[in-house]
């Protein structure tokens, strides 16, 4: 038996992203670049990738670039745009909640000059917008805000925080990070007013270190990388063409049947939230009424270290993630959980289960059942 | 350029008889070690020498990280080679060495000669004397100081003139193998590994135990401690590492005995668990890399109250020593890197909030009577489930 929960880490492509990367490293390997027919060949996916993903996004092909993953979206939206924006002021505001992808770019640039400033989340993760609202002003010339919280699952108000940022700060760039978001909820960042937009091919069941980062037209952002001049000189290096082609055909299926999938994704966690709170000394993080994503359950079984339960779960085939650091020497929280404000004991005994379409009921209900007879054996040894 | 080391080893010299055995297992530590470079090497000894010839497309920092991490070897001197022929030509040669490894050179130097060849016409004292003459007029910027010289220039006059200054040091000790062999108990922290090396440097060949408790510890802290065997098996030669499942060992006396005294008794089985593959592989000690006082289960107390259950001598070579010094010698071995990764936190469930630090054996003894009739069956369990790994360099 193998119960995968553990798809915001990662999932596993789909037998068609895994043809297309074959077919593009045997068959059409040529360079894009090259002015032969095998260059024009591999061009073809690429051109045929920026316009699935511009179709999705509802936005122009020219917005699209490939990237070699979430990590270098991030770095090069929050980089290249204070780069771009520098001689308009130097404040840049983020969440407390942010995947060090997007926090540690940000220190990066604290130690050149630029103003980090946090906004703070409530217990639930939820953004403060009455606090994101004093701190705007026309000094401010990048936001970047997370679309769902990796950890809990909190959902940040996108379009409410856009128009916040485009009413105060006439010349900011507003940044979001959609890598847990991007195939779970219909974005469009034209209409919501989103200037940058990361997504990670490897969280929608396509190859690892590929993605994409949309950059609204206009919006003079700075390159970061340097050479051979692709992709409009704005991120040069050969084309990944199979991880693009790979990463195409994900979006493409993430899309597919769209409301039908989320649906079930939803009863997932419906289903494993109730069964959850059920069982005895089990905190769930952000139910209730918090905005939370469908794909996330996040939570605490007081008095069992997150990683022996990860790893008395392993055991039985059922993989899942510790959800913060479970470090005992160091005990340093997540970021999410600092955030919150979670308890140490809720802390160091946090999981997270994430969900794809492919997971089933019966699975949930599996794991429910194993949980149910490990929690009191792993209970009965604890440290004293 | 050199071609050639000269092979400085310190203890094996005054081996008398065994001498040869000792040489013999320099010689062969040295070739096994080079066998996995590019490079052609002939290892030679001749009169309580030991060279290094390297041909082909051998690498100089290769070759000398390779030969420091041979024990026995106490220095490594790289040297030049000029035939042997007359004094003229002597003066020649020296003056190319110099120009090779020193040019533009202000030091200070000395020159000491060993006339090997006694045909070689003047005493070793003339010599000298005329070659430093011959340096003084090629390199006016050197000087002459015999008592404290930056370069002391060895020139050893043989069927080959021989001349070197420079000396890289060696890890020294004694070559893996002529000291028969010794079971480790291998933990993912800095001071086991130390603790093995220590005991490799005079010669001991390795074996190693590790505790695994699974899920408490993950498979993670077991990678590590592989790599941390594979650190040390980079000095010591391939170790034999025994992976023990020991959970359900713990549960028993966790379940059984008071908290407070669980790691002095978990020690105590973890000892006759490593006692028992050690009598088996025919070890003839244990290791540990306990050092007094360090914690709660390594007072004198504890010390006593673990050993009591071995026969075999309990090596432990850090015993006097301090953790800044312990974590020195990691670091020199690169096996500290490796030792602070993170892993190993999870069982610390088994870690009572305040352990005894003064255990008596009786006491601990009549608490370890109450696991009789259950522990056996784990024990052995525990030893018949044991994965063995080699770990390689």
């Amino acid at each position: 038996m193998e119960i995968y929960f553990d798809n915001s880490s990662t999932t596993r492509p789909s037998s068609a992203v895994c043809d297309i990367v074959l077919k593009t490293m045997t068959e059409d390997y040529g360079n894009p670049s090259s002015l032969h027919r095998k260059g024009v060949d591999a061009e073809h996916y690429i051109k045929d990738a920026r316009k699935i993903i511009a179709d999705i996004l509802k936005v122009q092909e020219q917005e699209v670039y490939f990237t070699s993953g979430g990590t270098e979206s991030n770095n090069w939206a929050l980089i290249g745009g204070a780069l771009s924006r520098r001689r308009s002021g130097n404040r840049i505001l983020t969440t407390s909640m942010e995947h060090p992808a997007v926090s540690e770019p940000l220190h990066m640039l604290e130690n050149f000059g630029f103003t980090v400033e946090k906004i703070p989340v409530d217990a639930k993760g939820m953004l403060q917008l009455d606090r994101l609202e004093a701190m705007l002003g026309d000094d401010v010339i990048l936001v970047s805000t997370m679309y769902v919280n990796n950890e809990i699952g909190a959902v940040v108000p996108v379009e409410k925080v856009a128009s916040m940022v485009h009413a105060h700060c006439p010349d900011a760039l507003y940044h979001v990070d959609a890598i847990q978001a991007f195939g779970k909820y219909r974005i469009y960042p034209k209409k919501t007013g989103i200037d940058m937009l990361s997504v990670s091919g490897h969280k929608l069941h396509g190859p690892k270190g590929t993605g994409f980062l949309y950059v609204r037209n206009g919006s003079r952002l700075q390159p970061i990388i340097y050479g051979g001049g692709q992709q409009k000189g704005m991120r040069s290096g050969t084309e990944n063409v199979p991880g693009i082609a790979g990463l195409s055909v994900a979006c493409r299926e993430a899309y597919e049947d769209f409301d039908a999938k989320m649906a079930h994704i939803q009863a997932l966690h419906d289903r494993m939230t109730e069964g959850l709170q059920k069982l005895d000394d089990v905190v769930v993080h952000g139910s209730g009424d918090a905005c939370m994503a469908p794909h996330i359950v996040h939570a605490a079984f007081v008095g069992v270290g997150s990683e022996v339960l990860l790893h008395s779960l392993e055991d039985r085939g059922i993989y899942i993630s510790a959800g913060s650091a479970c470090s005992t020497h160091k005990r340093s929280a997540s970021p999410t959980m600092t955030a919150i404000e979670a308890s140490p004991a809720e802390v160091s005994s946090s999981v997270r289960f994430s969900f794809c379409e492919t997971n089933t009921e019966e699975e949930v209900d599996t794991v429910l059942a194993v949980l149910a007879e490990l929690l009191p054996k792993l209970r009965r040894y604890r440290p004293r | 350029m050199y071609h050639t080391f000269l092979i400085k080893y310190g203890e094996i010299g005054i081996k008398g008889k065994n001498r040869h055995v000792f040489e013999d297992a320099l010689a062969k530590q040295i070739r096994l070690k080079l066998s996995k470079l590019d490079g052609e090497y002939e290892i030679r000894h001749e009169r309580g020498r030991v060279y290094v010839e390297c041909s082909g497309e051998w690498d100089e920092g290769e070759t000398v990280d390779a030969l420091q991490h041979v024990f026995g070897i106490v220095g490594i001197c790289p040297v030049h080679t000029y035939p042997t022929e007359g004094p003229d030509e002597l003066k020649a040669a020296v003056v190319d060495y110099i120009a090779q490894e020193y040019p533009d050179s202000h030091a200070t130097f000395k020159v000491k000669v060993r006339r090997v060849d006694k045909e070689f016409p003047g005493t070793s004292m003339e010599i000298a004397a005329a070659l430093g003459e011959a340096i003084l007029q090629n390199f006016p910027n050197m000087k002459v100081d015999v008592h404290n010289p930056d370069i002391l220039l060895d020139i050893e006059i043989r069927d080959t003139v021989y001349v070197y200054s420079r000396i890289i040091p060696g890890p020294g000790g004694m070559p893996v193998g002529t000291n028969g062999s010794a079971m480790l108990c291998l933990s993912g922290g800095i001071d086991s590994p130390v603790a093995g090396w220590m005991i490799a440097k005079r010669g001991v060949v390795l074996d190693a135990v590790y505790f695994h408790a699974p899920p408490y510890t993950s498979d993670r802290a077991k990678e590590k401690v592989v790599d941390l065997a594979r650190q040390v098996a980079k000095y010591a030669g391939p170790i034999r590492l025994h992976i023990v499942n020991f959970t359900d060992v713990q549960l028993a006396i966790y379940d059984t005995c008071p908290h407070e005294e669980l790691t002095i008794i978990m020690r105590r089985y973890m000892m006759k668990i490593a006692e028992h593959f050690a009598v088996k592989n025919g070890n003839l000690g244990l290791i540990t890399g306990e050092s007094i006082g360090q914690v709660a289960s390594q007072t004198m107390q504890s010390l006593l109250t673990t050993n009591a259950v071995c026969t075999l001598p309990v090596y432990r070579p850090l015993i006097g020593m301090d953790k800044n010094e312990i974590v020195d010698i990691s670091l020199k071995i690169g096996t500290y890197e490796t030792s602070i990764l993170p892993y190993e936190d999870c069982c610390t469930i088994f870690v009572a909030k305040h352990p005894v630090t003064r255990p008596i054996l009786e006491v601990i003894e009549k608490s370890e009577a109450k696991l009789k009739g259950q522990i056996e069956e784990l024990v052995q369990t525990a030893i018949d489930t044991t994965e063995i790994i080699v770990a390689k360099p």
